[in-house]
């Protein structure tokens, strides 16, 4: 139990990942979360609005399966085999945060400055998460997926879209942190 | 109930992203700074081990449940779409620290404020959908 609770290495989670993949393309399902972003619009109405949430959404069913199942996942990872530490950042990582006026990175899995309703609430940090979310959301049903259906889905069957894809989140990641962040915080 | 197995594989996928800290605001932050190997080895070796089951999958020619040969459905072509969309997501990503996975992991994780990001991905979405036909791709 004291190594499960543990944080899990890098080499212990990403082939378990892999394996997460293969596991839905052998019950004939293509691993890919974003889907469920358009699915859940579809659901909500969205058809009336637009042909491309017009589609069998029924079909769809056990990808909401899986979004549930993460819902458990994370309960479980906080809750039953909660990390003992907190996150072991690189020392270089915290510093720069608490230049961006971030204390204590790495206590809780995330920042209290962006996350805690004191902050959400405000108008920056409710600015910065709604931002984010529409980015997300736009972004990936226009990229034709995210980190799950091109990074790590398109990668392993070698498809030339996702690796354009992939350097692409990099690339706006990359912009993000580095250019945009200066400005925001 | 027809769908269990997939709730259980969802259970499974959201233990392992938030136990190797990938469901982390700081991870992500530290990933795009490059100080540290961890999400760069946590993608790397999913990527690497995705590969090889893949390569064994076609070379023994191994079948899914349904009886047809294991394999992924080809992306469409283009190149417009990946690169924008690509970079959009990519902005958000490190912005709010959040993929459409962790999303979810997070609240079940009881953070509740990622509604917010839910919402308006959401959001994002519907955009899209009523976009989609003026936007290049």
């Amino acid at each position: 139990m004291e190594f499960i609770s543990q944080p899990w290495p890098w080499y212990v989670a990403g082939p378990l990942i892999a394996l997460t993949m293969f596991i839905l393309l052998y019950w004939g399902k293509s691993f890919g979360m974003s889907s469920n972003l358009r699915t859940l619009c579809a659901i909500g109405g969205a058809g009336k609005f637009a042909d491309f949430f017009k589609f069998d959404w029924k079909a769809q069913q056990w990808n909401l399966m899986v979004v549930l199942g993460t819902i458990i996942g994370g309960f479980i990872g906080q809750y039953v085999l909660t990390n003992p530490e907190p996150i072991a950042l690189s020392a270089n990582t915290v510093s720069d945060l608490a230049a961006f006026g971030f204390q204590n990175a790495g206590e809780t899995v995330l920042p209290p400055e962006l996350f805690s309703w004191e902050s959400a609430l405000t108008l920056k940090g409710f600015s910065i998460l709604a931002i984010g979310g529409l980015l997300v959301g736009f972004g990936t049903r226009y990229g034709g997926g995210c980190t799950s259906g091109h990074a790590i889905t398109g990668l392993s069957s070698l498809q030339l879209p996702s690796l354009i894809a992939t350097i692409s989140f990099f690339v706006g990641g990359l912009v993000m942190i580095h250019f945009l962040f200066p400005l925001i915080f | 109930m027809k769908h269990i197995k997939f709730l259980l594989i969802g259970i499974f996928f959201g233990i392992v992203l938030f136990k190797s800290e990938a469901v982390s605001w700081y991870r992500i932050f530290e990933m795009f700074k490059f100080q540290s190997f961890h999400m760069y080895g946590v993608i790397g070796s999913a990527v690497a081990t995705g590969i090889t089951l893949m390569l064994i999958a076609k070379s023994k020619s191994l079948k899914n449940i349904k009886g047809s040969v294991i394999s992924v459905p080809l992306k469409d072509k283009g190149l417009t779409r990946y690169i924008i969309g690509g970079f959009i997501f990519g902005l958000g990503w490190a912005l709010s620290g959040a993929c459409p996975g962790p999303m979810y992991i997070l609240l079940g994780a009881g953070q509740f404020s990622i509604l917010i990001v839910i919402a308006f991905a959401l959001l994002g979405t519907f955009i899209y959908g009523l976009l989609k036909d003026k936007l290049p791709h």
